[in-house]
């Protein structure tokens, strides 16, 4: 326990970092540990390229909107606090919310995980799912079997579902209400990061 | 109903008795060649021929299967006496209901025999009621939940039945020792064996109690999961330990007991490793059974059943074994056999399966109005009681501490307390307990008594409180919801990101195992078992798309028939203007209106509802077992009103195919009675008084709102137009070209559904609303021309504009918009003027005939 202290000391921020996330030390050691691994040029900030060297994430049909979530507009790369934080909408919900006062809306909060999800469409960081960005991630899942023209009827169908204006596009509101029913802390919850 | 049923099972069991000593007497006669003829004679079956017999009775000859099969229908009867009233099974499940049943029926057998007849016997148990269930609950489950949960459901299943054994045998053990139950000729062994046959939790009562509580789907599966697999486990518990007991204290070393353990992990792996083998062999068949589709299904249930029986020929556990073949096989076989063949696999699956736990239950019931097996030690059986509850808990909270120190979402407090309290003993524990072998164990009836008893105090007490439970703590149910396509979908990407971030980070969690399945099973497994065709729309997200389409359209048949016209299908963009303005302005003009339709809604989803519905899919075929019975239902309505052909009560019979009659005379008729609908329509359209009078009505109910009233006329007029556009000049030669020249094609486009019929245009549908006989139909065109209801017309579809997909591509042929706008207000205007006194109806011409 002491030899993980003294080197989740050498991390930078180390504590912020804790207590902005919720992450204990030895996750932090253990994210820290991957970054570096992933850090080939050993500069402290990945680029989009670090993570296209993950194969498996080359495989997923929505790895490239993944990575995208990582970098804030306009940047470049992504330095270890970020990649924290990012990583912390994963944690599951502590179930005791004992924050005091919070400030902010933690991460891992059920809002704060949905957002992220819809970041997942919105690429253009607009506030609303297009029809073209849904179709662009529908693309990506449903491979070839399915032919262009079903792709956009299950587009058009699944916008007039959540579309309660009418403006034939998905604003966040229209988004969190369609999956209401689903259990958005359960579903975006990663075991380990508990 | 009850009396009469009673009256039936004297009757019938005072022909048993009578003839089972005739029976008796020529089982005796066939040993004994030498008297048979005698017997014969004696007995006089009419076999001193003095002439040809004319008729003669034969009871000895049918009476197995004759028993048989009266005894299921007693007791699909029961359960439908015992269905009959909500009021009760709301309260009492049926299990327990059918339990009592039992009873009934049994004292009546007992009344009239003076013994006990009939009785579930391990061979008819576990060779023909149980293997249905065991496949049914395989065949449905929802496969991603369970493997989610499998470490959990393996530690229940497996320790948690371990433990209910162990702590049961030795407390029992002490306690006999310990001088409670005075004297019994039990030792350690036996006592180990008892605790193993009543350690498992019954899938067939948990079943039965759960599906009408509807619990989380998390809760459900780990108890419903549990009670399959830990089935397997009792049966290869029970089994070791039988040996144990027939090998002798003495025989007993550290060896013997290695084996047993040994045994215990072949019995249980093997049992599954053979299930799966049956399950991609079932896969594999009906890749390739294209052309006998007719018997398809019935591969699923023989092979289903051969697994059970290899598993049971190799002693190997059976249970396990059709378990997993079950659900290997579900995949591939929905998606490589026709949806017909699904269909049935389903229903037959249900059909099975629900009628051999009737039975069970009701058997559980006759089998206890029997003396011989009534000995009773109180100690023993209220300890058994005593110990069963309280270890059930004790393991089920200790495994669930474990558990919880390793799960991402622990199991709640709550939660525990209802999986403990479900776990209910049933026909297993029985079948197993009455599988005792005499000689080995002295006191078998005891066993066999108490064993009921638990039964018995479990299903019905517990069955019964459970809901009362299960509300007054507030357990999480499970959320019932429409399905939804961004839901699918969201759950998709899901998926994928929380595999993409294990990626990143560099973990191997539970996501990255599944995503490695997933893709070995894409690699490989479908290549090989699933046909090529139905790789294609094997898509998760399109088949939800897909089925949602379906649903639209038989909802858009309801509809139809509802406003009795299919017409807004053609004018689809009307309607949505229409609805948006309705939605937004009328409301508050017309709250009856709204009420209307949203009940409508209501109604509908209702409809859904009745059927247990936990979200799994278990419960989801349930639930879509009450779909397809609507579509059913419609495409009954649909069949029984289209026009029927002269000819059409021609039955071609044949076994492996479901013909049409494509008949060229019937569908001239068709055709010729439909242009003369068309013209007595034209006719009754002309004078334009049933639609008139809506109108009228209707401006004079919301004066103020003219200009949206005037929006209603235009989609009043649209029918009315509809009725007359088919003779205005161009549009009717290109509209009779269209329905005559797509006719061959569009007689032959649905099998089964009888005769897809052409004409079935919009503005003939009153005519199938009210069935007429063709001898009548001349006269009554007229009178049954009425515009449907107002409300029917604004009963609205649900998304309109997807029927740009479901609607035939002829709406594109004409533009009905453009006319109808030409010709709407000339049509006001004619309402107009007349709005004071609405033409009274011309005198109904049906009223001659009435």
């Amino acid at each position: 326990m002491g030899s993980s202290n003294s080197s989740v000391n050498n991390i930078p921020n180390a504590q912020e970092l804790m207590q902005e996330t919720g992450f204990s030390a030895a996750h932090i050691l253990r994210l820290h540990e991957r970054f570096e691994f992933l850090d080939k040029h050993k500069c402290g900030q990945l680029r989009p390229q670090d993570f296209g060297a993950v194969q498996e994430l080359a495989l997923n049909p929505i790895g490239d909107s993944i990575i995208s979530a990582f970098f804030s507009p306009g940047q470049e790369t992504v330095d270890f606090a970020s990649f924290v934080r990012i990583l912390a909408h994963f944690r599951p919900t502590d179930r005791n919310q004992s924050r005091d006062g919070a400030q902010q809306e933690p991460a891992n909060s059920s809002i704060r995980k949905l957002k992220f999800a819809f970041q997942m469409y919105d690429q253009d960081r607009d506030g609303k799912i297009s029809r073209a960005e849904l179709l662009q991630v529908l693309r990506a899942m449903l491979g070839i079997q399915v032919t262009e023209e079903q792709l956009q009827s299950i587009a058009e169908r699944a916008i007039q579902e959540a579309d309660l204006d009418r403006d034939d596009a998905i604003s966040f509101d229209e988004f969190r209400k369609s999956l209401e029913k689903v259990d958005i802390d359960h579903k975006m919850s990663i075991r380990f990061l508990r | 109903m009850f009396i009469k049923m009673k009256e039936h099972v004297t009757q019938f069991n005072r022909v048993t008795r009578v003839n089972g000593d005739v029976a008796l007497t020529h089982q005796e006669s066939r040993l004994n060649p030498s008297k048979s003829n005698l017997n014969q004679t004696e007995h006089g079956h009419g076999s001193v021929i003095t002439g040809i017999p004319i008729v003669t009775f034969k009871w000895h000859h049918v009476e197995t299967p004759y028993l048989v099969a009266l005894w299921i229908l007693v007791a699909g009867l029961g359960k439908l006496v015992i269905e009959a009233n909500h009021h009760v099974t709301s309260v009492i499940p049926e299990s327990a209901l059918l339990i009592c049943f039992g009873f009934i029926l049994g004292g009546i057998i007992w009344g009239a025999d003076k013994v006990q007849t009939f009785k579930l016997t391990p061979t008819v148990f576990f060779f023909y009621l149980l293997p249905q269930i065991i496949l049914d609950a395989g065949y449905s489950m929802p496969n991603k939940l369970f493997f989610s949960n499998m470490g959990a459901i393996l530690i229940y299943a497996v320790i948690g039945t371990c433990w209910n054994a162990a702590s049961l045998g030795l407390s029992l053990w002490g306690c006999h020792k310990g001088g409670a139950m005075g004297d019994l000729d039990l030792g350690l062994l036996q006592y180990l064996l008892f605790g193993s046959l009543m350690a498992a939790v019954d899938p067939v009562a948990v079943i039965a109690v759960f599906e009408q509580v509807h619990v989380n789907e998390v809760l459900f599966i780990m108890v419903f999961g549990e009670s399959l697999l830990n089935d397997g486990v009792t049966v290869v518990l029970f089994n070791v330990f039988d040996a144990f007991v027939s090998l002798g204290g003495d025989k007993i070393d550290a060896v013997e007991i290695i084996k047993g353990i040994i045994s215990f992990f072949v019995v249980a792996f093997g049992g599954s490793l053979v299930g799966f083998v049956f399950g991609l062999l079932i896969s594999l068949l009906t890749r390739c059974t294209k052309n006998i589709q007719i018997i398809e299904p019935g591969f699923v249930f023989v092979l289903g059943y051969l697994a059970y029986l290899t598993a049971e020929m190799l002693s190997l556990s059976a249970i396990l074994s059709i378990v997993f073949c079950g659900m290997c096989c579900q995949k591939y076989i929905n998606s490589n056999m026709d949806e017909r063949s699904v269909t049935t696999v389903r229903y037959v699956m249900k059909v099975l399966a629900n009628g051999s736990e009737t039975i069970i239950f009701v058997f559980l019931g006759i089998s206890a109005i029997d003396k011989e097996i009534w000995v009773w030690n109180t100690g023993f059986i209220l300890l058994t009681l005593l110990f069963v509850l309280v270890y059930r808990f004790i393991g089920v909270f200790f495994l669930t501490w474990i558990l919880n120190k390793f799960r991402l979402v622990p199991v709640e407090l709550i939660d525990q307390v209802i999986m403990s309290y479900g776990g209910l003993r049933g026909a297993v524990a029985y079948g197993l307990a009455v599988m005792l072998d005499e000689n080995k164990i002295k006191e078998k009836n005891l066993m066999v008594s108490t064993t009921l008893i638990v039964v018995y105090f479990t299903v019905i007490l517990q069955g019964i409180t459970m809901k009362p439970l299960v509300n007054w703590l507030k357990v999480k149910r499970a959320a019932v919801g429409e399905l939804t396509l961004i839901e699918k979908v969201q759950d998709k990407v899901f998926d994928h990101m929380l595999v993409a971030i294990e990626d990143i980070s560099g973990q191997i969690g539970h996501n990255y195992m599944r995503d490695k399945w997933n893709n070995f099973e894409e690699k490989w497994m479908t290549c090989i078992l699933m046909k090529p065709s139905a790789r294609k729309n094997r898509d998760y997200v399109f088949k939800v798309f897909h089925k949602l389409n379906l649903k639209d359209a038989m909802r858009y048949v309801t509809e139809g028939e509802r406003r009795g016209s299919l017409e807004f299908v053609r004018n689809e963009t009307a309607f949505i203007d229409f609805k948006k303005k309705f939605d937004d302005d009328f409301s508050e003009v017309m709250p009856d209106i709204m009420a209307d339709t949203s009940d409508d809604y209501s109604d509908t989803s209702d409809m859904r509802d009745p059927v247990p519905s936990v979200s799994l899919e278990m419960h989801e075929q349930t639930m879509n077992g009450m779909r397809p019975l609507e579509d059913v239902n419609s495409h009954h309505l649909l069949q029984q009103h289209l026009y029927k052909g002269r000819k059409q009560h021609r039955h071609r019979y044949s076994r492996s195919h479901f013909d049409v009659n494509k008949d060229e005379n019937e569908v001239q008729e068709i055709f010729q009675r439909t242009m003369r609908t068309r013209l007595e329509s034209f006719k009754s359209g002309k004078m334009g008084v049933a639609p008139l009078k809506h109108i009228t009505k209707h401006l004079k109910k919301d004066q103020q709102q003219k200009v949206r009233a005037s929006e209603f006329i235009l989609l009043d007029n649209l029918h009315y137009n509809n009725n007359i556009r088919a003779f205005s000049e161009g549009d009717s030669a290109s509209g009779f070209e269209a329905s005559a020249s797509s006719f061959p094609m569009r007689v032959t486009y649905r099998a089964g559904a009888g005769i897809e019929n052409p004409a079935f245009m919009p503005d003939l549908d009153p005519m199938a609303q009210v069935q007429i006989p063709p001898w009548l139909a001349e006269a009554e065109v007229d009178s049954s021309m009425v515009a449907p209801s107002q409300r029917a017309q604004l009963r609205l579809p649900w998304t309109p504009s997807n029927l740009r997909r479901l609607a035939p591509l002829r709406i594109s042929a004409h533009s009905t918009d453009s006319f109808m706008l030409a010709d709407a207000p000339a049509a006001q205007q004619r309402d107009n003027d007349q709005l004071p006194p609405p033409p009274p109806p011309p005198a109904p011409p049906h009223g001659d005939h009435m």
